[in-house]
């Protein structure tokens, strides 16, 4: 059904978005954590940065991202200066580009996870000699574990899903950058309807398949047996 | 005043924003059960807070049995200070079952806990069968229970409890009580525990600060501030006194128990299953007192006493009166109407019997 080049775009993609999907819960958590406890003023403008990649058309952050990475944008600069050379249309370079992209998917779930859980068990910890790390780990990561999860799953398929950013950072790379969105895109531009088909099926299946973990996630975290099948 | 090593010394002030004022300085015994009584807005959740380091006062000195908990320079806070808490409501970790969030406190207690204690404090709350459940499917009173372990469990120098059964329907109240009860004859922890409600008061506490908009209104041992007519919690109405005694005689034919709380001085109440020898808690409102000049055996009342006219002070309802009785060594408040004292002729010095419609048998 698959030939091996699509074998290779399935497999990369895959290596990206858990790439991505790594990094993001690591740098989400604290700014998810900042947003849902802060009372400061830049909580709103933090907010809206997180958030504008749900609005912007991703060929915007591409091109800004493009130019930033560049030979001489300041990214680029420093990656050159590093030794690492320059990110666009490499792995690398699509992973930071995702990471920026599917932010908000992440951070706001485990954002509102926090938020909700309000106060009490944090103080309930306290008195109960835990410092804040342990807090922290023992008691507020496994009461928003239905947060993160749906976070990572989120932030995992929204990554497997972009087009516009991998277009404008990417391009076309075997191996490199050719993630299933773009093999897509090259069989219709070639007319072969028939191999676009299977794997846009496929596509479609995944996105299904993921939402629908997502929707069983809501519902069980309301009742206990979410927290005896541990 | 008593050894330094041996009391709790809080002086506390704080501001909050929506005028709230909170003006504290107190010293309380390290034992038996201490009530900061008051009604809701006069600041008693927000001094246990304190206490136990989950709010910063501008002002703090804590000193908790020479210990310093907070000065000028420190703050400890409240993950460093040797308290147990029970919050008002629900507080039991959701992610893990009774048993774990038992584990939980035991992961962390000072020292090591031996398997007798945990057994007692199973033992002691009920939770045998409850510890494989998860929160939602305990009812507001197990859980409360739950917490209660839970916060024993850490073994703290101090258990501060925070109203914890206002949260709870009366019969949800009573199923907990004689676990409080029990708590406190058999374990030595010093509690401090947030109520407005004066049953619980008279119930559990041994020694009574009373808050009223942040300021504290009396202070002493409960059965001396009870009885004090000049606060307002405690007038009217409410006025009584409280009085201890030791179970003398059973007569099971007619479900009655005989105390002694004085010398010479004996009370019938109802036989709830005590034991000879065991010491009871009665509180008697003095709208259940009534006076009569010499003592009437055509009556139905069980419990006459023979008492002398301290003083008699005007009760809020200006209809009434409130006449102070020396019986022996102990005092008691009869309420009654204005005309009759007028027509007994009560006065102070006056030899009289307090008839006692009805003991409250407390605990």
């Amino acid at each position: 059904m698959f030939s091996a080049a699509d074998w290779s775009a399935i497999a990369l993609t895959f290596r990206l978005a858990l790439t991505v999907t790594i990094v993001l819960l690591i740098l989400g958590t604290p700014i998810a954590w900042w947003l849902a406890r802060t009372r400061s003023y830049w909580r709103g403008p933090v907010g809206a940065v997180v958030a504008l990649p749900l609005v912007l058309p991703p060929t915007v952050l591409g091109f800004y991202m493009l130019i930033a990475m560049g030979p001489n944008g300041p990214v680029g600069q420093l990656t050159q200066t590093l030794g690492i050379g320059l990110l666009p249309f490499s792995f690398w370079g699509l992973v930071i580009a995702s990471v920026f992209y599917s932010l908000p998917f992440v951070v706001q779930p485990i954002q509102n996870a926090f938020e909700s859980l309000g106060e009490r068990p944090l103080e309930v910890a306290a008195t109960l000699r835990c410092g804040p790390w342990e807090t922290f780990f023992c008691v507020v990561v496994p009461l928003a574990k239905p947060g993160f999860l749906t976070a990572a799953i989120l932030g995992f398929a929204h990554t497997v899903g972009e087009f516009g950013v991998v277009l404008m950072i990417g391009g076309n790379i075997p191996n490199e950058t050719r993630v299933v969105s773009v093999q897509i895109y090259d069989y219709v531009e070639a007319l072969e309807y028939g191999r676009a088909h299977s794997l846009s099926l496929a596509m479609i299946l995944f996105a299904f398949v993921v939402l629908l973990g997502v929707y069983g996630i809501r519902r069980n975290a309301k009742t206990s047996s979410f927290w005896k099948a541990r | 005043m008593g050894s330094v090593e041996n009391d709790i010394k809080v002086q506390l002030k704080l501001n909050k924003q929506n005028s709230f004022r909170l003006d504290i300085e107190c010293h309380l015994p390290i034992q038996g059960v201490t009530a900061i009584f008051g009604p809701s807005g006069s600041g008693k959740t927000t001094f246990l807070r304190c206490m136990a380091g989950l709010e910063r006062p501008e002002v703090g000195n804590i000193n908790v049995a020479g210990e310093c908990w907070q000065s000028s320079e420190l703050f400890l806070p409240a993950y460093q200070r040797a308290i147990g808490y029970v919050f008002q409501e629900a507080s039991l970790f959701e992610h893990l079952s009774a048993q774990g969030n038992l584990q939980f406190a035991l992961n962390r207690a000072a020292d090591p806990i031996s398997d007798l204690f945990f057994d007692e404090i199973i033992d002691l709350l009920g939770l045998k069968k409850l510890l494989n459940r998860y929160p939602n499917e305990l009812s507001g009173g197990e859980r409360q229970r739950v917490a209660i372990a839970r916060a024993l469990l850490i073994q703290p120098q101090i258990l501060l409890m925070d109203e914890p059964l206002a949260s709870l329907d009366q019969s949800r109240r009573e199923e907990i009580i004689p676990y409080l009860s029990k708590l406190r004859k058999t374990l030595s922890i010093p509690i401090l525990y947030v109520t407005h409600s004066i049953d619980e008061i008279v119930q559990f506490a041994d020694y009574i600060l009373v808050l009223e908009e942040g300021r504290q209104m009396a202070e002493g041992p409960v059965s001396d501030v009870l009885s004090r007519s000049d606060l307002s919690a405690f007038s009217g109405y409410n006025t009584g006194c409280l009085w201890e005694g030791k179970v003398v005689e059973r007569s099971e034919d007619w479900h009655l128990a005989k105390i002694e709380c004085f010398s010479d001085v004996f009370l019938w109440v109802k036989d709830t299953g005590v034991e000879v020898g065991e010491t009871l808690r009665v509180r008697i409102l003095a709208r259940d007192v009534s006076l009569t000049l010499s003592e009437d055996n055509s009556t139905s009342i069980l419990n006459k006493l023979p008492a002398k006219v301290a003083d008699v002070t005007d009760d809020q309802d200006v209809g009434m009166v409130l006449v102070q009785l020396d019986c022996e060594s102990g005092s008691l408040t009869a309420r009654i109407t204005k005309r009759s004292a007028n027509e007994l002729g009560i006065s102070v010095g006056a030899n009289v019997f307090a008839q006692v419609k009805s003991v409250a048998l407390v605990c």
